[in-house]
């Protein structure tokens, strides 16, 4: 039997009239690259939210390790080892990198409510964040200003921050979303890196990352799920393709 | 900012009773501490309380109050004031802190319109007279704050004011190591992106009460050593003036700079103190220098004199 992290029943998400999430089970085995694809307005975007939490479902479940998190908070999940990404890069733009990797490392200390502690007792985890930073290639770029650094490098800095806390489960939002060709290569590879211990689940437009990424994919329309399999499968289903291109013989 | 920059503030702090009317200069400094507890909040976590008058007044009330009545000695009726400024502080901030923004800012002005309303229905506040004569008392019920040195043709409360400036140092510091500890790290990183922060596992709300909490004792703080300093807890303390002045100071200073506060403070007591003649043309004119100030250096005094410097000020 397949070991699945993650795993939905029935989740539905209605928003005033709209249904945008519709029934879906979702099931992500451990230790694999899972893709949610779709086409505009399918969904997966709210799938995502639901997942993390930051949505609530109408209907439904979802089971972490065989947890029931359904109810839980954005914060609760995180600390269980589930880390997101979003979509806008979301890093903390006024502290330096070397910071931002900081803060994620500072969690696990348990230390973060010492407001009477010299911002000196964190220098031991510069060794670590540096580590990190040199993984993402980012070593020359430690002691600048965040929110200056091009586009590719925050979501760089991104990852190698979701990386400072060893997250079980990685939720990536479209990783690689506005980026140039070079940039896209870059982050798959982070990405392919990264998977090596632990499973990850990405919403992605970009099929080519996509196909070389995934071992798994989930493809959705109008908040269902459409076709499930690997990429091969699942790019020659004639449903796949007409959701896609409006028409099998495209 | 360099040791050798506090060293001279510090001798500067020393010296100003000699030059400068002392009871006025301990004013600016109880107004100074206010905004900087304030800008714990709104600069370094950006949370927008405008009901921290309601801190300052009821520090200042319950300070004043034990003095006069139960004849506690200065020490305890500052801690009390910090402590009640504190547990008030937590109430609202339980009350308050799930909501963002705006909302945020309207259910702390709406929970200190309350805390006003006590202060002027209330039998041991004294209603629109507030408390007048609060007795400084003795310090340790040993040295006497009502004591004053000659010096020239000038008498000064030497005793008082080295009280106050030791207090305010003492505050100070705790507000500025809060800033650069690892609590501050996050408060930043609230600031920055708080879903990032939420999404990393900070459980968010708990930080922003901590913060709030904080901020709201020592507002308590510097509302009992005003009580302590000008002998007088008055409605002006807990009225939502004072709460929209705090946040003038700050912004004019320089939000989210360690020493913006405190001049933002200096400059509006002293400008109210040397326009006091002009009645009510004071606000007026402030009002004109807000303005301005937000037109053509956003950042404020400290915050602008800073990016020239390219220092963190």
């Amino acid at each position: 039997m397949p070991d699945h992290i993650l795993e939905t029943r029935n989740l539905t998400k209605e928003f005033k009239g709209f249904t945008a999430v519709n029934d879906l089970n979702l099931q992500v085995e451990r230790g694999s690259i899972h893709a949610l694809i779709g086409p505009n307005g399918a969904g997966k975007t709210t799938v995502f939210n639901l997942l993390t939490k930051f949505l609530q479902p109408s209907r439904g479940t979802i089971q972490y390790n065989g947890i029931d998190i359904t109810r839980e908070k954005p914060a609760d999940i995180a600390l269980r080892g589930v880390i997101r990404s979003f979509q806008i890069s979301a890093v903390f733009p006024g502290l330096t990198p070397r910071e931002n990797i900081r803060l994620a490392l500072q969690r696990r200390t348990g230390g973060s409510f010492r407001f009477w502690r010299s911002e000196r007792t964190l220098l031991a985890l510069h060794d670590q964040a540096d580590q990190l930073l040199a993984a993402v290639g980012l070593t020359a770029y430690a002691d600048t200003v965040t929110g200056e650094m091009a586009y590719g490098r925050k979501r760089a800095l991104e990852i190698a921050t979701t990386l400072a806390l060893e997250p079980e489960l990685m939720l990536l939002d479209e990783p690689t979303q506005g980026m140039g060709a070079e940039d896209v290569a870059q982050i798959t590879e982070l990405i392919r890196q990264a998977a090596a211990d632990r499973t990850i689940l990405m919403v992605e437009h970009n099929l080519n990352v996509v196909s070389t990424l995934a071992q798994r994919i989930t493809v959705l329309q109008r908040g269902t799920l459409l076709a499930e399999g690997s990429y091969d499968e699942v790019s020659r289903n004639p449903q796949v393709l007409e959701a896609y291109m409006g028409s099998t013989h495209a | 900012m360099k040791a050798r920059y506090w060293v001279c503030l510090f001798i500067i702090g020393c010296l100003a009773p000699f030059l400068i009317y002392p009871v006025f200069v301990m004013q600016l400094l109880c107004f100074a501490l206010f905004a900087c507890s304030f800008n714990l909040l709104l600069g370094y976590t950006g949370l927008l309380s405008f009901g921290h008058a309601a801190f300052f007044g009821s520090a200042a009330y319950l300070a004043g109050y034990l003095m006069t009545v139960a004849g506690l000695t200065p020490e305890l009726a500052i801690l009390a004031g910090t402590v009640c400024a504190g547990l008030l502080g937590y109430l609202f901030g339980t009350l308050a802190i799930k909501r963002q923004g705006i909302y945020f800012a309207m259910i702390t002005l709406a929970l200190a319109q309350i805390v006003y309303f006590i202060a002027l229905k209330a039998d041991f506040t004294g209603g629109e007279d507030g408390l007048q004569d609060i007795p400084r008392g003795k310090l340790f019920g040993l040295i006497n704050l009502e004591t004053t040195y000659r010096i020239g043709h000038k008498s000064l409360e030497l005793n008082l004011y080295f009280f106050i400036f030791i207090l305010f140092c003492l505050a100070f510091w705790l507000i500025h190591r809060t800033i650069h500890s690892p609590f501050g790290q996050v408060l930043k990183g609230i600031r920055e992106n708080e879903q990032r922060a939420v999404s990393l596992g900070y459980r968010v709300e708990r930080f922003k009460l901590l913060a709030f909490v904080i901020s709201a004792s020592l507002t308590g703080t510097a509302g009992a050593m005003k009580a302590l300093v000008l002998q007088l807890a008055s409605l002006t303390d807990v009225s939502w003036h004072t709460s929209g002045e705090v946040i003038l100071m700050t912004l004019l200073g320089g939000l989210g700079t360690v020493l913006g506060p405190s001049v933002g403070a200096i400059t509006v007591v002293t400008l109210q103190e040397k326009l006091s003649a002009a009645g009510s043309w004071v606000t007026v004119i402030i009002g004109a220098i807000f303005v301005v100030c937000v037109l053509a250096f956003r950042r404020g005094f400290v915050g602008e004199l800073g990016r020239l410097l390219k220092k963190s000020l």
